[in-house]
């Protein structure tokens, strides 16, 4: 009983790594533009494809490094056609216009690669177990956890030390403030939904490799994004990467004892998680709320 | 009697006098009168949304759920309770509004983006309550195995099974039932409080109004509505489908709301109306119809932000 909770507890542990990455990216978008990404799914899809569509000439390793700059791009070209007319607008427009956008891409990426699912080839030496007997782990998915730690690692030292990454997270409390002291708030603004474009497409390039590749899965990562941030806490992105391993591991342990309410129990979380605190975790009285 | 005066008097009667004789006028334009009824229904829910998003100014993006559950509702009710059309349009109103009301109590004191994100998720819930339980929903395949009943009125049985021109005018009843309620209590004291909380928030509470409390209050009631917008749905098609909770259902909600005029009481109507038609049409005609819609909002949020209705004002006035 302990080592099947402990193994699930682990790959709890590995899909809110999974959570988590996406999560931030959905959250560097949210808090610095106020924009609710709906097409964070989308942009993950295509990074997915874009992989699927160069692993033959340039492999696995090429792919992983060159899809999540090529979706930022596009994530960067959309941004500048179509979400910067709406920023300073009701959060309303934003949101349904990235609604439609979700709409789409589903629909493009089934008009250029097909509705079936598509496998994209990992090295062979990820796809092994790595023990038989104790963990029935995959090498792929310690290795997920790896490129999440290290993303996130370099995302934070970028905020932190970055003068990039300083403006953004001043931007996050205050932009007015920040364009006063002779910021580019737009070249920002556009700079931060590239890199969580980028996180999304990197996103895609890791979850293609585990669960292959649907024109619909990005819809249905979508929403433990949400829940990851609404539970750390909007505003917050070591709350959202709190929230996002927090989730995963609730519905790790969950699958032991009620797989049916695998689901289910993020949404119990983020209610419970309302009810006795409504900023989240780490989310701060006052930010957006 | 002023020019303002005439000119909403002459816009009502030219509303209901096209929805009263939709039956007549559908079949010669090319349309039929389910699709006529489905307008309604769907109609009535956005002015559902539109009750709180374009008059309370809270925008929730899962309202989807309460009309999904007033369908279930409804279902269940003719399939296990009762054969019986008043009680399943009851009960399927009480389901989405009391789910609606219990929720919006945890919700209501959130903001913006937060409110948005928080109504969405826990619209899903609902989503997968319907997906998961299918010893009770169906699951994937939806509510199946119940139809509408004849209205049984004592002296005389009206069939609104069968009759489809019969059925439409059941719908509209209960649909200038539904929309006489909204339209009276936006113009009661409370419906003017929640314009101000739309206008100036900070201004409204410092005036001593509990704004937590209205936009609780505003949620249910608009919640109800929306189940029995669901309800209503169920009965149209005798069938009831998880995907009418999910979130995208509530997109299409919040955009016919935004294309036909949020700060106009019938715009959602004319949003539905366009959209439903365009989508029936679209759907028959290209397999990449989503691309089409997905299409469709973006040109209306870049273009036409106020909505069909805002934009003849505008012209209008200019």
């Amino acid at each position: 009983m302990t080592q099947l909770l402990l193994f699930n507890i682990t790959n709890g542990l590995i899909i809110g790594a999974f959570y988590v990455l996406m999560a931030l990216g959905l959250s560097l978008i949210l808090n610095l533009s106020n924009v609710i990404n709906f097409a964070h799914g989308g942009f993950l899809v295509v990074g997915g494809y874009i992989a699927y569509t160069i692993t033959p000439y340039v492999g696995f390793w090429g792919a992983l490094l060159i899809a999540p700059p090529l979706t930022a791009a596009i994530g960067l070209a959309v941004e500048r056609v179509l979400i910067r007319p709406l920023y300073g607008r009701d959060p309303l427009y934003s949101l349904l216009l990235t609604f439609g956008l979700a709409f789409i891409i589903e629909d493009g990426t089934r008009f250029i690669w097909g509705a079936q699912g598509k496998p994209v080839t990992i090295p062979t030496f990820l796809g092994q177990p790595l023990s038989y007997d104790f963990f029935f782990i995959t090498g792929y998915r310690l290795f997920m956890v790896i490129v999440v730690v290290i993303t996130v690692a370099l995302l934070f030292v970028l905020l932190r030390y970055t003068r990039l990454g300083i403006r953004i997270r001043a931007g996050t409390l205050d932009l007015e403030t920040v364009s006063a002291l002779g910021v580019n708030v737009r070249m920002l603004r556009s700079l931060n939904f590239a890199v969580g474009i980028f996180l999304a497409g990197l996103s895609g390039v890791l979850a293609a490799g585990q669960l292959g590749l649907e024109p619909t899965m990005g819809t249905g990562l979508l929403m433990p994004s949400f829940i990851a941030i609404i539970v750390g806490g909007v505003g917050s992105l070591p709350g959202t990467l709190l929230g996002g391993l927090l989730i995963g591991v609730a519905s790790g342990m969950t699958a032991v004892f009620f797989p049916a309410a695998s689901e289910a129990i993020m949404y119990v979380l983020m209610a419970v998680v309302l009810l006795i605190r409504p900023r989240g975790l780490l989310g701060e009285e006052g930010m957006l709320t | 009697m002023t020019t303002e005066h005439t000119r909403k008097l002459i816009a009502l009667t030219a509303i209901w006098a096209a929805l009263l004789l939709a039956p007549y006028w559908m079949a010669p334009l090319g349309g039929y009168t389910a699709l006529a009824t489905r307008v309604l229904v769907l109609g009535l829910a956005a002015m559902s949304v539109n009750f709180l998003l374009g008059f309370t100014g809270v925008l929730s993006f899962g309202h989807a759920a309460y009309f999904g559950l007033g369908a279930y509702g409804a279902g269940l009710t003719l399939k296990f309770l009762a054969p019986s059309t008043p009680l399943s349009l009851l009960f399927g109103m009480l389901l989405g509004g009391v789910a609606g009301a219990i929720l919006g109590a945890l919700i209501a004191r959130r903001r913006g983006v937060y409110f948005a994100m928080v109504t969405i998720a826990f619209g899903q819930v609902f989503y997968y309550i319907a997906f998961q339980w299918s010893s009770l929903t169906g699951g994937d395949d939806g509510l199946r195995g119940f139809s509408r009943q004849p209205l049984d009125l004592g002296l005389v049985k009206i069939d609104i099974l069968s009759n489809a021109d019969n059925f439409y005018y059941f719908v509209l009843l209960c649909f200038a039932l539904a929309v006489g309620i909204m339209g009276f209590l936006l113009r009661s004291p409370f419906g003017r409080t929640m314009i101000a909380i739309r206008e100036n928030e900070r201004r409204a509470r410092f005036l001593g109004i509990p704004v937590e409390r209205h936009i609780w209050i505003a949620f249910t009631l608009s919640c109800f509505f929306m189940g029995f917008a669901g309800a209503l749905y169920a009965l149209v098609n005798n069938f009831a489908d998880p995907r009418g909770l999910h979130y995208s259902q509530s997109g299409d909600f919040v955009m016919m709301a935004v294309m036909g005029g949020m700060r106009n009481f019938w715009g959602p109507l004319l949003g539905a109306t366009v959209f439903v038609v365009l989508q029936d049409y679209l759907s028959s005609v290209t397999v990449n119809w989503m691309s089409f819609v997905g299409m469709l909002f973006v040109l209306v949020v870049l273009f036409f932000p106020r909505g069909l209705l805002g934009f003849v004002r505008r012209k209008s006035d200019a």
